[in-house]
């Protein structure tokens, strides 16, 4: 929330013709074609979701027609045939894989930040390249390795590949996110608190910790969201028994053919989550997607 | 003026300069041994995890591309020495789904970054309710995408019932059918125009404001404005949404996964779903590991560009490490 909203205003404001200040008060309420442009393109591309969400609560009468039908009786049963196709495991699957992944991606990583910024260790740059460096190994050259060793180890349809792969997935982001969230904390914070003899781990725990726990959150919220939509891992390692949100979507399609409504009540429980996940953290989506470069 | 834009400008904040000298000065004989692993502890966890997570199966990778080894042929596995890498290369389907894996990514990049460059100056306006329309915005990037790739192959591009032929007069056109490629490049430019445009917008909002004053006073109209000032100052952000956008888009499976399966035959397959197939459909280990190798040589050669680019933009100077 805090810092782009504040920064948006000022340039936005410019914008408007080097008018006086005084009519600047009018000129903002006369009606800027350029606003209604952005909400038509707006509402343009959130129109598949919107359609997505609208069609779950249709019968398959409803959603089946040659003219697209907005007025109709909204019903559950949908939502209901999902559930009795056995979303409930898929979901499960995910909720856990996504949740014990980013607590591990948290527990590895913030630590790690710490390590990469305020107490740095010889050689940071180069363990912060090699932490980049993972994210940029393409996913299919590890696939096959992979499978053979989670085969090989038991852990083919078992929820706790995912959780493995997806914390590897998503540390190297959320160690350079921490870090960038830990070098805003002031130096001199630290240095007070080693003059009052504080341990490394009581300065951590009682002056920074406090300091970047909003980061840590929005870290953890990216986690989740890439970690929910994951798909290439999930349909490679998992069946039946561990399949994931994503994959059951898949099976859904080929078990049920395309059944429109039913595929969209399975399509927005699957997206809904990190949807709202996203909503949430949207103000730190771009420091997350660009390892902390950009705030 | 350029240079450090991006990451550490804000006042108070430590800039990667002076981070670098603290670490150069702190850690020079001035650190003892014991200091230094105390410091060094809270980093291992997660530096022997990746580790192990990640660089183990890519030496497995390098293994299994030397040998001839099916799956589902018990006994089949043999030492092959070079000759995956061979076939590799002779497999002319390889080199056209090579192709497509950089037209998908080419392509998704360019389309996105204009229209998120056009987004973003719409968002940069002051209108009623910003706020929700940059959340609708966004709203595609958040989306599933498997979710989001199967809404455009039923309800927006299906034939009969789907919308876009409902908008368009005429016959119903199939399109996931007739260009399978587009229909894929559509759905990935749906996801990545709202990424592309987050990562402009911010660029946009941290553009000094008194430069466009001083423009502005100087007489420079709106377009002049936009070229001289705002697109060079854009350069950086434009320059790491492409870079962070190939990375993540090497890796695009789901759209063709739900989409086309990679068809007709592979006309529309990239790498990932390419060796896919061969690893898990043709159980082809030694062939799909070789591929797989071919793919990372040539992400290396994109990724050594991408570190660079992402070093300076957080550094703001090139050779600051």
């Amino acid at each position: 929330m805090s810092t782009s909203i504040p920064q948006a205003t000022a340039p936005a404001a410019a914008e408007s013709p080097s008018a006086p200040p005084v009519k600047a008060k009018v000129k903002r309420r006369k009606f800027d074609p350029w606003g209604a442009v952005a909400w038509i393109v707006g509402l343009g591309f959130f129109f598949p979701v919107f359609w997505m969400v609208l069609t779950a609560f249709k019968q398959e009468v409803d959603a089946y027609t040659t003219t697209p039908k907005v007025i109709f009786a909204p019903t559950l049963d949908e939502f209901r045939a999902v559930f009795d196709q056995g979303v409930g495991t898929a979901l499960l699957n995910s909720l856990f894989a996504t949740a014990v992944s980013t607590l591990l991606v948290l527990l590895l990583g913030v630590p790690a930040a710490f390590a990469l910024s305020l107490r740095p260790v010889r050689k940071t740059q180069d363990a912060l390249f090699f932490f980049m460096s993972t994210k940029m190994l393409p996913v299919v050259a590890a696939i096959i390795p992979l499978y053979v060793i989670v085969s090989n180890i038991g852990l083919l349809d078992n929820i706790w590949a995912l959780v493995i792969l997806y914390t590897a997935m998503n540390l190297p982001i959320a160690v350079w996110m921490m870090r960038s969230f830990f070098l805003e904390v002031p130096g001199e914070l630290l240095e007070a608190a080693s003059l009052d003899g504080a341990s490394t781990w009581r300065a951590m725990r009682e002056v920074i910790l406090p300091l970047v726990s909003p980061g840590i959150a929005a870290t953890a919220l990216i986690c989740v969201i890439f970690a929910w939509n994951e798909f290439f891992f999930a349909v490679s390692l998992t069946a039946v028994q561990a399949q994931t949100m994503p994959v059951f979507l898949v099976g859904f399609i080929a078990g049920q053919g395309l059944y429109w409504a039913k595929l969209c009540a399975a399509a927005t429980m699957a997206a809904l989550p990190v949807v709202l996940a996203g909503w949430i953290a949207q103000n730190k989506l771009v420091r997350g997607l660009s390892f902390g470069a950009i705030k | 003026m350029t240079t450090s834009q991006l990451g550490t400008e804000r006042p108070g904040v430590e800039t990667e300069a002076e981070h670098v000298a603290r670490i150069k000065k702190t850690q020079d004989p001035g650190v003892s041994r014991a200091e230094g692993w105390r410091r060094r502890g809270p980093l291992l966890p997660a530096l022997i995890f990746m580790i192990v997570v990640t660089q183990i199966p890519f030496l497995f990778t390098l293994y299994y591309s030397t040998l001839s080894w099916n799956l589902v042929r018990p006994g089949s596995r043999r030492f092959v020495g070079l000759s995956n890498y061979v076939d590799v290369v002779q497999d002319k389907t390889f080199w056209q789904v090579a192709f497509n894996s950089v037209f998908f990514i080419v392509a998704t990049v360019l389309i996105s970054i204009v229209l998120g460059l056009l987004l973003a100056l719409l968002l940069d306006r002051v209108f009623l309710g910003r706020g929700i329309v940059r959340t609708l915005l966004i709203t595609p990037f958040l989306v599933t995408p498997v979710a989001g790739a199967l809404m455009w192959k039923t309800a927006m591009l299906d034939p009969v019932f789907g919308i876009v032929n409902w908008i368009l007069p005429g016959e119903g056109i199939d399109f996931v059918s007739s260009w399978p490629r587009a229909s894929i490049l559509v759905a990935l430019v749906w996801q990545w125009t709202p990424f592309m445009m987050l990562l402009i917008l911010a660029g946009l909002q941290s553009m000094p404001r008194d430069i466009l004053e001083a423009g502005r006073v100087d007489g420079a109209g709106a377009f002049q404005l936009f070229r001289e000032l705002t697109l060079p100052h854009l350069r950086r952000f434009i320059e790491l949404g492409a870079v962070l956008g190939a990375i993540y888009l090497v890796n695009t499976f789901d759209q063709i996964y739900m989409m086309t399966q990679g068809g007709p035959g592979t006309d529309s397959a990239n790498l990932p779903f390419y060796i896919y197939q061969r690893a898990f459909l043709g159980f082809d280990i030694g062939q799909a590991a070789a591929m797989g190798v071919v793919v990372v040589i040539f992400t290396m050669i994109i990724a050594t560009f991408a570190l660079r680019l992402i070093f300076r933009s957080f550094t703001g100077k090139e050779e600051a490490a």
